[in-house]
């Protein structure tokens, strides 16, 4: 049978590193093929290749048997070759059929469009109102209007960037009914991703990129999560290890009935929070992101100020201090945003690390001591294996994870009683997460109140003590791990909860 | 909107080459400039940059000139780092100048040594009262203070009249616009007979040291920087954009206010309604391309100063018109704004292959 779409020896190489090097990789009509890799392998820009945004340095691409060259991503959607990007393009201020309306390369009449929508939509299970403007719409729904925008144009091919990393487990069980309808339908599927159960589920075969080269090609469901993992990184899965807790257990970060309106227009407002964080535990706050963790951070890290007993550290009202007091009484914090929030991205690591850790006796009558700042920077290097160009290399020259691992060894240096941190290991490669994560595990046998946000359930389950959920701007009360589920928490991330939302509210976390 | 892509790396080569190339690039077109003048390139340029040099006074000139432009260059420098955009230092200066003079009028006759001393501190303060006024409105109201700074400037030019023809008039002085001529005690002392570059100068090398210190090994430096740098990082770090705001306006105000009494209290001696030949507005110029550090503030303004010194030596040699001046720097300032964007940003590859990308592909390059 010819194939759908067939790439031979592509070759794509950026100043400073080669993205794709020599890659083969074939797709059947009706396959759902999987790529697989960390961040990095060079998976998006092999991606970009098809869809016309970006144009390989060698190598040739047949479709349906011919070879062809695409220009553009009109011409690849001329094709039938439809993207659903893992970062949304669509307007807030629009409704979810002009938005569509916009990437028409045909002419249109908006009525009909609606129609269209509406139909197609409702053929994949993929309900949508056409008429409902995007900014209400939730990080799922937003994702169906990608992925509709697509089928309206009959796909014969549908490339998905992790599609599902925003996304409850059950809005993932109902996304691989639609990608398993569309299959059968004979669309061809490839669908990127790391993260091996869902690929083992869903597809039937993958291609393994590690380093910008193929090491592999597998049929996932006669492989295990470590073979493939082995394949993904070229070593065995890392491990964490949560040795159980015996020293004293007492509240060092309380928030007490925090409500809170945002600053953006589309912002969550907090609605009555109340956590708790012992020491010696990790709390873990799950939920879709845009759920109110952005605004409960910025309150906790003390980049906004809110009422002063909201917020207590250790039994001191905190919350009117800004975030250099905060820090000053114990508390450090790891943003979300690592360059512009937690490190300046073109000054040098010396210069990020006097950022939080000028406190450490580094300034002497208003001068800086350069000497101190470098040896600090530099045991930070080292302890935290940060792979970079020494103290003295810009911050936006490291790569995610060691920028990560370089911040999150930062703020653990400060030798914090609580830590707050907000997707630890977005962006990192598998290696760095399970490193920052088994510190972070340390931390808290050591005595610390650690605090960890995150979208990724599975990270969550693994490191964390208790797990609460945070769903439009309101958070669950934190259970203890073994005491739920991930089914469980998705839906309470979904926001619906079997106990009454106001009795959700007033629980203690 | 996709014209131009960022380059993944900027060349640290490229960026401090850039003032350089600006350089060049001026003379290039300076040089086709004066040949369709009808002068003669070579004659025209020694004229406006060897001439000047040859001499004593020419030197003397050129670091009168040199001196208030670094001051004020240095003081913008350091609020251009925090991101704070005082573009009104010539407002700063002149009421500087205003307040300053005002005591030498009133102090009329006293020989104490002091009187110097205290009109260069009060010409300090009033710049900074005027920068102020920029800082409160943008730290209170969120006021743009390019806006503020800006129209400020006019304002200051009508108080310089107001007082001129008003309550600072010499009385003898036949109705002219202008105060009675300073004492010797209200005066710097010129450095040497015959020469007008007087003490004041020390009071520039003093800075640019200061400034040195500040801007590398102070911690408020660094808290300034990282609030210009990245704003975001300052509020995780704690820092004070509030404060970063006010310590860059009142120290570029002082800056410039101190600039203004030199004017006044040197080479003038005394106020009229002509006191500056726009080194506020040049000083943003010295700043720039001096890529905001010490160093390069220096020889940005002895450059800048030597623009000046040059326009005036061609007018009288080559019957130009002064407006070269003007002419020369603008070029410079172009050009080094057009440098700085290739150095950061170079043409898109779909460009460069005459390509035009579909619709979603700008879209999707946006996003991914």
């Amino acid at each position: 049978m010819t194939k759908r779409l067939e790439l031979r020896n592509i070759t794509k190489r950026y100043p400073s590193v080669v993205a794709n090097s020599g890659i083969n990789l074939a797709v059947a009509p009706g396959e759902i093929h999987a790529v697989l890799g960390e961040n990095g392998a060079g998976k998006s820009t092999l991606m970009k290749i098809i869809y016309g945004a970006v144009q390989a340095d060698e190598g040739e691409i047949l479709w349906n048997g011919k070879s062809i060259e695409i220009a553009n991503p009109a011409q690849a959607r001329a094709l039938g070759i439809g993207m659903v990007f893992q970062h949304f393009s669509l307007f807030e201020s629009l409704t979810v059929v002009e938005n569509i309306s916009l990437a028409m390369d045909e002419p249109f009449e908006l009525g009909k469009l609606a129609v269209r929508v509406k139909e197609v939509s409702e053929r994949y299970g993929l309900p949508l109102d056409p008429s409902r403007l995007v900014h209400n719409l939730s990080v799922g729904e937003r994702q169906r209007v990608e992925i509709v925008r697509c089928l309206l144009q009959t796909p014969k091919l549908l490339i998905l960037d992790e599609p599902t990393s925003v996304l409850t487990p059950q809005a993932v069980r109902r996304l691989f009914e639609t990608l398993r309808q569309l299959a059968s339908e004979g669309c061809s599927l490839l669908y990127i991703s790391h993260k091996l159960h869902e690929i083992q589920e869903l597809c039937d075969n993958a291609t393994v990129l590690r380093g910008g080269k193929v090491t592999g090609e597998a049929k996932p469901k006669q492989e295990s999560p470590a073979s493939l993992a082995r394949m993904m990184i070229g070593r065995e899965l890392p491990v964490c290890e949560a040795p159980p807790y015996h020293g004293e257990r007492k509240p060092l970060l309380e928030v007490r009935n925090l409500t809170l309106a945002s600053d953006d227009a589309v912002g969550t407002r907090l609605a009555d929070v109340s956590l708790t964080v012992e020491s010696g535990e990790i709390l873990a706050i799950a939920g879709i992101s845009g759920n109110g963790q952005a605004e409960l951070l910025a309150a906790l890290s003390g980049e906004k100020t809110v009422a002063n007993d909201a917020i207590v550290l250790m039994g001191k009202p905190i919350g009117a201090l800004d975030a250099g007091r905060r820090r000053d009484l114990g508390l450090t914090f790891v943003p979300e945003e690592r360059l512009g929030r937690g490190a300046v991205p073109l000054m040098s690591l010396a210069d990020n690390a006097l950022l939080t850790a000028h406190r450490l006796g580094f300034i002497k009558t208003g001068l800086i001591a350069l000497a101190k700042v470098k040896e600090f920077a530099e045991r930070c290097i080292e302890r935290f294996d940060v792979r970079c160009g020494g103290s003295s290399a810009p911050a936006k020259s490291l790569s995610g994870g060691n920028l990560q691992k370089f911040i999150v060894g930062r703020e653990i240096m400060l030798g914090p009683k609580v830590i707050v941190v907000s997707q630890p290991t977005w962006g990192v490669d598998v290696g760095a997460s399970a490193f920052i994560r088994q510190n972070l595990l340390d931390l808290s046998r050591a005595g610390v109140a650690v605090l960890v946000v995150s979208e990724e359930l599975e990270e969550l389950f693994e490191i964390s003590d208790r797990i609460a959920v945070v769903a439009q701007g309101r958070l669950s009360p934190g259970q203890p791990k073994q005491d739920t589920n991930e089914e469980q928490i998705g839906l309470l991330m979904a926001g619906m909860s079997s106990a009454a939302p106001k009795e959700v509210a007033h629980a203690t976390a | 909107m996709q014209l131009l892509e960022a380059r993944p790396t900027p060349s640290n080569l490229m960026r401090y080459g850039a003032p350089l190339m600006a350089t060049v690039l001026m003379f290039i077109t300076g040089t086709i400039l004066f040949l369709a003048l009808g002068k003669n390139p070579i004659v025209a340029f020694e004229a406006f940059f060897v001439q000047p040099l040859l001499s004593v006074q020419g030197i003397s000139e050129l670091l009168l000139k040199a001196s208030p432009l670094i001051l004020i260059g240095l003081g913008l420098s350091l609020c251009y780092r925090a991101n704070v955009w005082n573009i009104g230092a010539e407002g700063q200066l002149v009421v500087g100048a205003i307040c300053g003079g005002a005591l030498a009028v009133v102090l009329e006759g006293s020989t104490s040594p002091l009187v110097l001393p205290a009109m260069v501190l009060v010409g300090a303060l009033g710049g900074m009262a005027w920068a102020a006024i920029c800082a409160f409105l943008k730290t209170r109201f969120g006021t743009d203070e390019t806006l503020t700074s800006l129209m400020l400037v006019y304002v200051a030019n009508l108080l310089l009249l107001f007082v001129v023809n008003g309550v600072l008039k010499d009385p003898q002085g036949m109705n002219f616009p202008q105060t009675i001529m300073f004492g010797d005690a209200a005066l710097f002392t010129p450095l040497a007979e015959g020469l007008r570059l007087n003490t004041s100068v020390f009071i520039t090398v003093v800075a640019v040291f200061a400034m040195w210190l500040f801007s590398t090994r102070s911690f408020v430096g660094y808290q300034m920087q990282v609030s210009g740098l990245a704003p975001h990082a300052a509020l995780y770090a704690g820092f004070s954009q509030n404060r970063a705001v006010w310590l860059g306006m009142l120290i570029s105000g002082a800056a410039a206010g101190i600039a203004g009494v030199a004017e006044v209290a040197g080479p003038i001696g005394q106020l009229n309604p002509s006191i500056s030949p726009g080194y506020g507005f040049a000083a943003i110029i010295v700043a720039w391309v001096g890529r905001l550090n010490a160093v390069g503030v220096v020889l940005a303004g002895s450059l800048m100063a030597l623009l000046y010194i040059g326009g005036e030596s061609a007018q009288v040699t080559l019957q130009i018109s002064n407006s070269i001046t003007r002419l020369f720097q603008g070029m410079l300032l172009f050009y080094l704004l057009g440098a700085d964007v290739f150095v950061n940003y170079r043409l898109h590859r779909h460009y460069r292959h005459h390509r035009l990308l579909g619709w979603f592909g700008k879209r999707s390059g946006a996003t991914t």
